[in-house]
Order: structure tokens, then sequence, then C-alpha cells
């Protein structure tokens, strides 16, 4: 009976974690900035779409905002702080912002890290420098044919494609509030 | 007894467990849904011209865009065309810069094979000013380029081919037929890593009597400026 309990209890356990990512040893870096600040953040850099696959397929009770841009282009730029905005109207709810810098590699530290310490960019920020894009545009959206920038809204149930720039703020809330799972 | 009852709840545990951790692609409710930004629409800004989305096996439409040599270029015009290597880029998006040796290299090769490259600028220079006709004719003295460099002024021309970024290819035969749509090769970002010459491979093909394989690729560019 003693082993039955354990075997239970293990089992639970490891069936709890089955939602985790794989570990982040696979071809990635982190690398920190704003480290003056409270808070320092890290920016994920990753090699290959197939390590940041898993941000697109979650199935728990969170709405994910998931944004490409690159610091060259201008409408990416230009639209950045609607997702402070967001982040910030919403970080009581359920709403994870992710935003996927296609900066090229060479850039990293001399133009995107600058970039987000001067400009306090809140949400969690990936660098993605997977050159081969026509094997994974389709995984993100059948939608997209590769122009940025573009943002996916999606929860377990639902998932919205934004193909371009918001125009505003008010915009963007309006496609991620009715998705928020309360 | 209540080893049974452990029992049974050890696998009905279980099978709760495995059920939740279905780690497959999310399944959708509704339909990958297009919500495209809502901006006046093209019309406004290229006289009514309506946003075509050309597919492979359409009928490109011909045009008449001025060029940086000040002439007034029609595909028209090419002669012995076997096809045309329509591509729409620019001075200022990086990924069309990245590409602009490549573009004389392929015209180089492909114009001897009666496939010239014809690039046409999309942008709106109001919106991006690096983008101006000015800006193109400086840009094609500094490079040299050998290929027709037009300015869609007005911009009626690229909603015409579904021009939606920069650079985009749009690889015709004679018969102004789309043939392949996308990228010019599988690496953007370093030349040194290409192994797949799209759009040379697809007139390889066509000039063999066969369908391009790739005849449709996607790839990271910048999108087109036009005003808000």
């Amino acid at each position: 009976m003693r082993i039955d309990i354990v075997l239970l209890i293990y089992i639970c356990l490891s069936l709890l974690g089955c939602d985790h990512h794989k570990s982040a040893s696979v071809s990635t870096t982190a690398v920190d900035f704003n480290m003056e600040k409270e808070q320092a953040q890290e920016l994920l850099i990753y090699d290959r779409f197939d390590d940041i696959e898993y941000i697109f397929n979650y199935k728990n009770d969170t709405t994910y905002v998931i944004n490409f841009w690159a610091t060259w282009c201008k409408p990416c730029v230009e639209e950045l702080p609607y997702f402070d905005l967001l982040f910030n109207d919403y970080s009581e709810d359920k709403v994870k912002i992710i935003l996927v810098s296609l900066d090229f590699p060479k850039h990293i530290q001399s133009k995107l890290i600058p970039y987000l310490e001067e400009n306090n960019v809140l949400p969690q920020v990936m660098v993605l420098k997977d050159g081969n894009a026509n094997n994974w545009i389709s995984k993100v959206s059948e939608n997209w044919d590769g122009a940025i920038p573009i943002t996916l809204v999606y929860n377990k149930h639902k998932r919205v494609f934004i193909g371009g720039e918001v125009p505003d703020y008010t915009s963007l809330e309006a496609k991620v509030k009715p998705l928020i799972i309360y | 007894m209540i080893k049974q009852i452990l029992n049974f709840a050890f696998i009905a545990m279980c099978v709760l467990g495995i059920s939740n951790c279905d780690s497959g692609s999310a399944t959708t409710d509704g339909d990958d849904t297009k919500i495209t930004t809502e901006k006046p629409s093209i019309k406004e800004t290229a006289s009514k011209t309506k946003m075509v989305d050309l597919k492979v096996g359409d009928t490109a439409p011909d045009f008449k865009l001025k060029g940086i040599d000040n002439k007034i270029m029609s595909l028209a015009d090419v002669e012995d065309a076997n096809g045309y290597i329509v591509t729409f880029t620019c001075n200022t998006c990086p990924y069309a810069v990245m590409y602009e040796d490549r573009l004389i290299d392929l015209h180089i090769k492909m114009a001897a094979k009666g496939y010239p490259v014809i690039a046409i600028n999309p942008n709106d220079p109001e919106v991006k000013e690096g983008d101006s006709f000015d800006a193109m004719v400086t840009r094609s003295k500094e490079k040299s380029f050998p290929f027709a460099y037009l300015f869609d002024d007005g911009q009626k021309v690229y909603p015409q081919y579904g021009a939606t970024k920069t650079p985009h290819v749009f690889l015709l035969d004679a018969d102004r037929k789309v043939r392949y749509i996308g990228s010019i090769d599988d690496s953007p970002n370093d030349p040194e890593a290409v192994t797949k010459k799209y759009v040379e491979m697809a007139v390889e093909a066509i000039e063999n009597g066969k369908e391009p394989t790739p005849d449709y690729t996607k790839a990271i560019g910048c999108s087109i400026k036009k005003k808000a």
C-alpha cells in the first residue's frame, strides 16, 4: 500500500510538470540587460525556430500575444509602446506577451539591447536567429507570408492573426480582451 | 477495500494526467482568422486599384513605369524575353539591401537566358524618404545595377500583383503567366549559407518544360510603405 501511494504521488507530480518546455540548453543564450534597474531583464536568443515552437502551442488558460518585430522595422517600432501598455493594463490577468525580435545577430548588442533599455520595453523579448524562414513562417500562421510586424493572439480555444501593424492601442486591446480566460 | 480504492484512484489519475499532457499543436475552435488592420483601403492610395493576390498560374498585368534612366518601361518592351523576374524591392529595407548583390548576379546570369530582373520600388517616399526616386537613382549608380529599377509612382502596380513586402519576387514566363512567387533563395541573412536558389531553380524548370518546385516560398521582409 505504501508503494502504491509513493507511485501515485510520483506520477501526479511528473504529469503536472508536463507543460514545461524543453530546457533552454538547446542552442540558446541568455543576455541580461537593464541591470541598473530594479528588475534586470533577460533577453533569450534562439538559434532555431524549433527551440521556440513551444510558445505557439500552450494549452493552459493563458492568452498569449506574440509579436514579430525588429529594431530596423519602422512600423514595428512604432507599435511597440502598445504592447507595453497592454503589459501594464493586463498585468493582473492571464495574459503573456512575447516580443520575438528578428534583429540580426551582429546587432543584438549594438542596437537591440540599447533599444530595449532606452525604451524600457517591459514584455519578454526573444531573438530568433533562424534564417531559413520558409521552414517556419507557416508554423506561426498559414496566413503569414513573412512581412513584419505581425501579431498572433491565442488561447487554447482560438487563434487570431493580425497581419500588419496595429493602428492604435484600442485595436490591439480589442483583439486580446475577448480571448482572456477568467 | 482501501487498497482497491487507491488502485482505482491511481489509474484514474494516470488517465486524467495523460489526457492533459497532450503536447500536440494547439487545436483551434474557429478558423485561423486573418484580421487585416483597419487602414484606409488600398483603393484610396492607389486610384481605386483593388488588391489582387496573384497565384502561380495567373496572368500578371503589364505596366508603364518610369525607370532610373527616366524612361517609361513595360514588360512588352523587353526584347527576346523568355520570361521576367519581377522583383519588388527598395532602398531601405535591410532584407532588400542584403539581396542587392545577389540580384545583380541573378540578372547577369538570367538575362543571358532571356529572363531579366525587373526591379520595382513599391514604397511611398512620403512615408519612407530613403525610397524616393532620386534615392533610387543614387543607389543604382552606386552599385551599378545592371537591371531596370522602376518607380511604382502612385503605388498602383504592386496591388495588382499582391506584393506584400520587399523583397518579393514574381517569376513570369513569356506570356506573363506567374510560375514562381517568393524569395530569391533560402538564406537571406547569409549568402554563404544558401542551399537553394529558388528563382534559378524555377527558371531551369521552365526551360525544361517542368513546373518549378517549389513554386511558392515565404521569407521575412519589410511591409510595403503606404500612408496610414
